[in-house]
């Protein structure tokens, strides 16, 4: 299992366009990804659930992958985090 | 006549027609029994939704662009949204009709959205009811009307896709009972600069289509059936509103010249090379400020040399000869930058930060000023160093300038003459001015942080808002003694902070000296007007 912490700095939180993106991003990993904030854990590859943490700026977004590719996918969605949110 | 009100969405006035756009409404097609052929027939209308969004997104980027075409795209991916489609088919299972199942999986999703404490992700819940009514209208066998509409649209509400559908040319204004400033409805109206209320009380009546209708964006007001003295008086704004705009229109090209003969060059900040556009289109006379932070936020490592160039270069080349300052990285410890490894400090504005940065960790510095050199071989650039307090610091980064440049000839690299200023945002740098003065070329004041290092206030902290005085008087004798200075070292002086585009200041300005005021882009052609109708001349006795 492959954990990490990101801290939004997106003045609109984790919105409706980099939610979808992130789900792209997560659907294309092989392995199990999902996202805790707020004490709330959803699939990240489900969009309403995603959508319904509604992270806003300054929160914590965990991330976690587990299965095959773990170590890639992370490396993937923190790349894709520090870029967009 | 009834008269209403509603928030402004957008401002400007519009007379005409009202449309009334009304859902359909849909009696929900009973189950077949079988919920197997339910099932079938949620997965082709599933299929039919997806295409029809396909072709959409692709109008949508045509029309508004592909950021908020993006929009139409989250859509798609609800389509496959697994907790959506286990809903629909746990419903299906236990008798419901397709449509049924679709409908009411998308209200309590729906439901959920609305319920959130967060305004933004509360008008999400029309993204929702929007996918899923297209899948129950796609099983109904209903037809979309949202291409027909043609004058002041008055609806209960628009969702996404509704207003992207909408023929833009014939649409004189929104109106919304629902919405607010995060709606759809509201930001398309903004894009497509239509005068537009959300919000309103107006009571949706089939006897409304066709009657006369205004709406005064400016004010949040409408006008149902105006008597001829509203209709004469609003007819009467509307023409002063566009000849306000047109008369602003006549400044573009113009030198911005006072009645005294004296020059003021009205540039722009940007932020990005994306920005250059609407440098342009404002009538922009140079590029007075580029923050040049944006190429190393939202990454993981520094950019390379090369990039910073392209992306410098290319901002040059597009401002077609004309002046472009770059003002070198103004990072510190209130930035998120992981990959810089700054230490979190309890007072980032008095911190590691700025030039400080700069000159402590050359080998951040370097690439920057390199790439900044090579650039000015595509046209004319200055450059300037942010949170400058002592007259040692600009000596050791002319000093290292000088080197940059050296080299760069050393190696046979095309590069040009770089133009050297200081911002001036110290108190101690404006104190200083006369000696800094010696050393470059211009002075541009950062008014911003000049002021909350003046003053000691934080302009984020909301509860200082009373003590704050944009105006006050310890400011103001700042920036007259920073000009006084300038003209006396017979270099020329800016000025880039917000203070620059206060147009009760514009006079002031010229009186005291400056030279340059830059601006957001949009402010260009209202301060050209300022200065080209002004009668101020440089107060001597300053």
């Amino acid at each position: 299992m492959k954990e990490f912490d990101y801290v939004i700095t997106d003045e609109l939180g984790l919105h409706a366009r980099p939610a979808g993106q992130l789900v792209k991003a997560a659907s294309a990993c092989p392995c199990a990804v999902r996202l805790t904030a707020n004490g709330q854990t959803v699939d990240a590859k489900r969009v309403m659930g995603v959508m319904r943490l509604a992270v806003k700026k300054g929160g914590t977004l965990t991330v976690t992958c587990e299965g095959e590719g773990e170590e890639a996918a992370a490396e993937t969605l923190r790349a894709f985090l520090t870029a967009n949110l | 006549m009834l008269k209403g009100t509603g928030r402004p969405a957008y401002s400007g006035i519009a007379i005409g027609r009202i449309c009334l756009y009304k859902k359909e409404q849909q009696d929900l097609p009973a189950s077949s029994g079988d919920a197997a052929a339910e099932q079938q027939k949620f997965d082709e209308a599933k299929e039919r939704a997806r295409a029809e969004l396909t072709e959409l997104y692709e109008k949508a980027v045509r029309d508004i662009g592909q950021q908020q075409a993006e929009i139409i795209d989250v859509q798609r991916l609800m389509l496959d949204d697994l907790d959506y489609l286990e809903s629909v088919e746990a419903l299906i299972k236990s008798g419901a009709s397709a449509a049924q199942a679709a409908k009411e999986s998308g209200d309590s999703f729906s439901a959920a959205f609305a319920a959130m404490d967060d305004e933004y992700m509360k008008a999400r819940a029309v993204d929702v009811r929007d996918v899923s009514g297209r899948i129950v209208s796609i099983l109904c066998g209903h037809k979309n009307t949202a291409a027909d509409v043609e004058g002041i649209l008055v609806a209960e509400d628009l969702t996404p896709s509704e207003t992207v559908q909408m023929p833009k040319d014939r649409i004189q204004a929104f109106v919304t009972r629902q919405g607010s400033s995060n709606s759809h409805t509201a930001i398309l109206a903004r894009i497509m600069n239509i005068p537009s209320l959300v919000q309103t009380q107006i009571a949706l009546d089939d006897s409304l289509d066709g009657r006369t209708m205004i709406v005064d964006g400016f004010e949040g007001v409408y006008y149902i059936d105006p008597d001829e003295a509203t209709l004469a008086a609003m007819r009467e704004k509307q023409h002063r509103a566009e000849e306000r705009r047109s008369e602003l229109e006549q400044f573009r090209g113009r030198p911005s010249v006072t009645k005294a003969g004296r020059r003021v060059q009205l540039f722009a900040n940007i932020g990005k090379p994306e920005d250059v556009k609407q440098a342009l289109a404002g009538d922009a006379e140079g590029i007075g400020l580029l923050r040049s932070e944006f190429l190393y936020l939202g990454r993981t490592d520094f950019p390379t040399e090369e990039e910073l160039y392209q992306a410098y270069c290319s901002i040059v080349t597009g401002m077609g000869g004309r002046r472009v300052v770059i003002r070198t990285l103004d990072i510190g410890a209130d930035k998120q930058v992981d990959y810089f490894g700054l230490e979190h400090e309890d007072n980032p504005a008095l911190g590691y930060r700025g030039i400080r940065i700069c000159l402590k960790q050359e080998e951040i510095f370097r690439p920057q000023m390199r790439a900044i050199y090579r650039a000015a071989a595509c046209g004319p650039v200055s450059v300037m160093f942010p949170m400058i307090a002592s007259v040692w610091e600009v000596r050791r980064v002319k000093e290292f300038c000088a080197g940059i440049q050296s080299e760069l000839k050393a190696e046979g690299v095309p590069c040009g003459e770089v133009e050297l200023g200081i911002m001036v945002e110290t108190p101690a740098a404006a104190i200083e001015s006369a000696a800094l003065a010696k050393e470059v070329q211009f002075f541009s004041v950062g008014t911003n942080d000049l002021t909350q290092y003046t003053l000691a206030i934080d302009r984020q902290n909301a509860r200082l808002d009373e003590f704050y005085d944009s105006h006050h008087p310890a400011v103001l004798s700042l920036l007259r003694l920073i000009a006084q200075n300038a003209r006396r070292a017979g270099i020329w002086c800016g000025i880039c902070g917000e203070l620059g585009a206060d147009s009760t200041l514009t006079e002031e300005f010229i009186r005291m000296g400056y030279d340059e005021l830059s601006v957001s882009p949009g402010r260009i052609l209202e301060l050209r007007r300022k200065v080209c109708e002004s009668e101020a001349t440089i107060d001597e006795g300053i």
